[in-house]
């Protein structure tokens, strides 16, 4: 066999089967959404109406700005929580390989298994939450966590930060063990403060990292289909769904194939601008 | 009193600790709170709530889910999904990665990169077309539409994984091999597979979790109950046993005991899996 012909043929059946269930519909998808289809009849093709209806669609809005919420409060609390643990339990700390294990432990739970253990706390009656509220004198802080509409995104979002936390943690803690000691006891030596040590030698050095936690967490949170299912189903009034979720809905439960693969094409072009973004990062590493 | 800087580090390094195990007890609290609510009753809590001492310790909740509730199904469901597609793409994924890692020829990079982003796109972009797809194959409503989606979809992550591995195995290995007149096709199963089994059993952790943990395809390609992995029975038993949050919290439990084993034996290679590609 001629030299140059090898690697594609250990990759023809690979390609094969990737280009018929990931790449082919992919771009099925994008054809689709340009169509109206119920999943019986053939589909008929309908030019951008799909889009133009979008566009005047509350709970499309309602979800995209539940998605952004979501980002937002996805980049400030696990990720700066999870870089303050990993720079104190990059330290001697006794125990440290005990808090670490416990800390990022709730990402080897299924989000399906979190978002019915957390359903159970935020229960009205007899839930831990409430229950623990009032066991501390709080009591007209207790209510229905995730029927009520202000509070349920939030709290769906939650327990998906409970699960996100660990990963950015291991994540920094990784990027981290990369900085020589010498540089930081060079800083030491010469009078940094903690803070100046921080802000100017760790902080930068960790670059890498953090590009790769940002685009990791905002992929995450743009992929957020599970805690939302199991825990609210999108509700009360839409309040808690967000465009993973509703795509979903659309085509599966109300058959408006070709609305819903509009709505997954939208969701497709948001997260492609982090993809974009992370296959940069992996190209610049390769290049190195 | 005057105190030593290596007092004060200590007394420093004593409020972090303190520090780190109020946060840790607190982040644990959710799994406590599971745990204590599988071993009592309904009554109980509601009577007493939930930080009275438990009156009676029963196991009779995981019996529960366990057999009215069809977990023992779920459970057996969710190996023979998880198993097949595991070996499968791990499999395919070990020729992508061996031809990524091992040739330079042109188109590489884009290959490469096309897996790497394709394990970062958002599921709801396939799930119409793929759903059409197992319903031409005749495939939908089996394990197979599911062992299908995940072997191949799975590929993106395991390819990216392997080909870093492989590309850090030294060319002289192969050199010599070559000489002593070995096929390509040997080379990879002879040398590069041995090799890679560190990296292999790390993605297998790793996948196995994922695939495991599963849902919305499982939503999408199954109708029949009775095939449903523990994922989606999950969902079915919170619409059946509604209030009984002692029981579908023990289901929770139970459904999760598979994957704690692999990641208690297997912690190391979880961790390493994880964090691939973001130390650099």
């Amino acid at each position: 066999m001629k030299r140059k012909y090898i690697p594609w043929a250990f990759l023809s059946i690979p390609l094969a089967f990737y280009t018929v269930w990931v790449i082919g519909p992919t771009i099925y998808t994008m054809y689709l959404s340009l169509t109206e289809w119920d999943g019986m009849t053939a589909p008929q093709f309908q030019g951008i109406d799909n889009y133009l209806q979008l566009f005047n669609d509350p709970i499309f809005y309602t979800s995209l700005v539940n998605n952004f919420k979501w980002l937002v409060i996805f980049m400030a609390i696990p990720v700066v929580i999870g870089l303050f643990l990993a720079i104190l339990l990059s330290k001697e700390i006794k125990w440290a390989r005990g808090y670490k294990a416990a800390i990022y432990s709730p990402m080897i739970l299924a989000p399906v298994v979190i978002g019915l253990i957390w359903s159970w706390i935020y229960q009205p009656q007899g839930g831990l939450l409430n229950n623990t509220l009032t066991y501390i004198g709080l009591e007209e802080l207790t209510r229905g966590w995730l029927s009520n509409p202000n509070t349920a995104l939030y709290a769906v979002i939650g327990a998906a930060v409970w699960r996100h936390t660990g990963y950015v943690m291991l994540l920094f803690l990784s990027g981290l063990t990369a900085i020589s000691p010498t540089v930081i006891e060079a800083s030491r030596i010469d009078g940094a403060s903690a803070w100046q040590r921080f802000r100017y030698i760790i902080l930068p050095l960790l670059k890498p990292t953090t590009v790769i936690v940002i685009v990791i967490t905002m992929i995450q949170s743009l992929r957020a289909f599970d805690f939302v299912s199991m825990m609210t189903r999108g509700g009360p009034f839409n309040s808690t769904n967000v465009l993973a979720h509703y795509m979903y809905t659309e085509a599966f439960k109300n058959y408006n194939m070709g609305y819903g693969a509009s709505i997954a094409v939208v969701l497709f072009a948001i997260m492609f601008i982090f993809i974009v973004m992370y296959l940069r990062q992996i190209r610049k590493g390769e290049l190195e | 009193m005057e105190l030593s800087i290596h007092q004060k580090k200590r007394i420093r390094q004593g409020i972090i600790f303190a520090a780190l195990l109020v946060f840790t007890i607190v982040w644990l609290l959710p799994i406590f709170g599971a745990v204590l609510t599988s071993i009592r009753t309904m009554d109980d809590i509601m009577n007493n709530g939930f930080w009275s001492l438990p009156k009676n310790v029963t196991f009779k909740n995981f019996f529960t889910a366990w057999s009215e509730g069809n977990l023992n199904t779920y459970l057996k469901n969710s190996f023979i999904i998880t198993i097949p597609s595991l070996i499968g793409t791990l499999a395919l994924s070990s020729l992508v990665g061996f031809a990524l890692a091992k040739y330079k020829f042109k188109g590489n990079m884009f290959i490469y990169l096309m897996f790497v982003g394709g394990m970062l796109i958002p599921f709801q972009i396939l799930l119409i077309p793929v759903f059409r797809l197992s319903n031409y194959l005749g495939i939908y409503n089996s394990y197979w539409g599911l062992i299908m989606i995940h072997t191949v979809f799975q590929m993106g992550f395991c390819s990216f994984f392997l080909r870093n591995y492989m590309i850090t195995i030294p060319e002289e290995l192969s050199e010599a091999a070559r000489i002593d007149g070995a096929s390509e096709f040997k080379i990879f199963y002879k040398i590069y597979m041995p090799l890679s089994l560190p990296a292999i059993a790390a993605l297998a952790t790793l996948e196995f979790t994922w695939i495991f943990n599963d849902y919305i395809w499982a939503l999408v390609l199954l109708r029949d109950d009775r095939l449903k992995p523990v994922t989606a029975g999950l969902a079915t038993l919170k619409g059946n046993f509604i209030t009984s949050w002692s029981v579908l919290v023990a289901g929770a439990i139970l459904a999760t005991i598979p994957t704690i084993v692999v990641f208690v034996f297997l912690q190391k290679y979880f961790i390493r899996g994880l964090t691939m590609g973001s130390g650099k």
